[in-house]
């Protein structure tokens, strides 16, 4: 029999500290839709996406049920359309037909977002990527359910500085044509440096070609419950303190696999991988900024933070990789500024910066989330603090990203309200010095020496 | 199929007899039974053996919670194996 401490603990965890499955995230490989015609090739996506994922909400659901662990969000994400519709792209066609086809497959089968509208450029540009990216900012605008990411650097292949300078005109535009609609469209893009091909988290999620067929991934979260085991331990030194977040982090992983294997079996998919990444929302007692204060920061963004976050992301990783049999995707802690009531107290009391936020990045999962920047913010800035996310990126051997939304028409010290699970963000200070010259430049950051492992 | 019942709240008279009374009810089988008070809160476990469960296991775990919000308790029902999954290795 189990013991009845162990059981009111995971009751505790679910009902008190907002335990629960972020997301069971469904990869569909488009490849076998591709056709010269866009209109047949749409075709073929609507009718596969909606046979392998017909059934994925309510298997969430009854799994939900039978476990009573809450799984917040059903996703899908599928091949980036890039390569999809590139065998189109010359007729004529926008690529926007496909950016309606997802949306209606989000529709029909009632997932929270599908995630694909994706480019891969991070050496160039090949046929098709174009198009799609110049697509972007009115596919987001006319679809609600579409989340869509381009990658621009690798360590590998280096830094593309073309489509950097692009991105920042992209995401601009993004959030001009959804300006009535809280710039939702540029929550809705995530710009990348090595981005993974299994990742089940949106924005950014897409399915890589190197995938199974089909292929089931789950998202964890669990802050409030590392945040709720540190509380017990007020007088604890550093390697006590890592020791109990592995612990914690090895319960919750564990559920993601028990829910991830248990929904690969019900619907007959390859179980792909666990995400071991501590996502936080904006629920009170939800919040990544809130474990580093419990460590001892007076606010989130003082100095110390990034050590703090080093240790705490590590912490995840020992403690949840042994309890999966595959982690993959990001894995590792975030932080989204609107989604995370720590980090937006933390911007509002004026301890959390925009550098500060690039610093932590180096040492955390994913990078510049969820950051509401001044409306007037210029493109060329925009691509300025992708370069630099990038660079981290790059050198570091991880992923990192940008997701920044422009608030048109609102300044520094403004709130943006997004609501649900997307929160609010105060709009944060950017540089106003230009960084124009350097990315008119364009071209390429060559690869870092530490590319070259062979 | 194995199932766990956790019933938490305050102590009152009859509760072990009500949540077995509805176990019986629609077949599940009581293998083992645990109570303790934590925190000044009453706190029941049960391992049910629900594999002979005569009606569906959703509607079921909700006959129970709403048992539950009866007395003024709380009642879970989830499946044994999220809580072997977290505790044991």
């Amino acid at each position: 029999m189990l013991s009845t401490g162990d059981i009111l603990e995971t009751i505790k965890m679910i009902q008190e500290e907002n335990l629960d499955i972020r997301t069971i995230t469904m990869g569909i490989s488009l490849l076998d839709c591709i056709d010269s015609d866009a209109k047949t090739s749409c075709d073929k996506i609507y009718e596969k996406m909606m046979r392998k994922a017909e059934k994925l909400v309510k298997t969430g659901e009854d799994i939900e049920k039978q476990y009573g662990i809450p799984i917040i969000n059903k996703r899908i994400s599928v091949t980036p359309i890039s390569i999809i519709s590139a065998a189109s792209s010359a007729k004529g066609y926008s690529p926007v037909i496909f950016a309606k086809t997802l949306q209606k497959v989000a529709e029909g089968t009632g997932v929270n977002y599908v995630g694909g509208y994706s480019a891969l450029v991070h050496k160039g540009f090949s046929a098709g990527d174009r198009e799609l990216i110049d697509s972007i900012p009115e596919a987001l605008a006319e679809t609600s359910n579409v989340c869509s990411s381009v990658n621009i650097g690798s360590t590998k292949a280096g830094i593309n500085m073309d489509a950097v300078a692009l991105m920042g005109k992209i995401i601009r535009e993004a959030s001009e044509k959804t300006a009535d609609n809280h710039c939702f469209g540029a929550a809705k893009i995530v710009v990348f440096c090595n981005a993974p091909e299994d990742n089940p988290f949106m924005a950014g999620a897409f399915h890589g070609v190197g995938e199974y067929d089909t292929e089931i991934n789950v998202g964890v979260s669990g802050p409030g419950v590392v945040r709720a085991a540190l509380k017990k331990y007020p007088d604890a030194n550093i390697s006590e303190i890592a020791d109990v977040i592995k612990k914690t982090a090895f319960k919750i992983t564990r559920m993601g696999q028990l829910v991830g294997t248990e929904a690969s079996k019900r619907l007959g998919v390859p179980f792909g991988i666990v995400d071991l990444s501590l996502a936080p929302t904006p629920a009170v007692g939800d919040s990544v900024a809130h474990i580093l204060e419990e460590i001892g920061l007076e606010s989130c963004g003082a100095h110390g933070t990034t050590a703090c976050l080093a240790m705490l992301n590590d912490a995840v990783k020992k403690g949840g990789v042994m309890a999966s049999s595959h982690v993959g995707g990001l894995s590792g802690a975030f932080i989204p500024v609107s989604e995370d009531a720590g980090m937006i107290d933390a911007v509002n009391r004026g301890s959390l910066s925009l550098e500060k936020l690039e610093a932590m990045t180096a040492v955390c999962s994913v990078g510049l989330d969820m950051i509401v920047i001044p409306g007037d913010t210029p493109a060329d800035t925009i691509s300025a603090i992708i370069a630099d996310e990038a660079a981290i990126g790059m050198v570091n051997s991880k992923t990192t990203a940008v997701r920044v939304i422009p608030a048109i028409g609102m300044k520094e010290g403004e709130t943006l309200e997004f609501g649900g699970l997307f929160g609010s963000g105060p709009v944060m200070k950017v540089s106003p010095f230009s960084s124009s010259k350097f990315i008119s430049r364009g071209g390429r950051i060559p690869a870092p020496l530490q590319s070259l492992k062979n | 199929m194995r199932a766990v019942v956790a019933v938490i709240g305050k102590d009152t008279v009859g509760i072990l007899a009500k949540v077995s009374g509805i176990c019986a009810e629609y077949k599940a089988n009581v293998m083992d039974v645990t109570q303790t008070i934590m925190q000044d809160l009453f706190a029941m476990t049960m391992l049910i053996d629900i594999s002979k469960l005569s009606i569906d296991y959703s509607d079921f775990a909700d006959r129970l919670k709403a048992a539950g919000t009866d007395m003024g308790l709380q009642i879970h029902v989830m499946h044994e194996d999220i809580f072997n999954s977290m505790h044991k290795i």
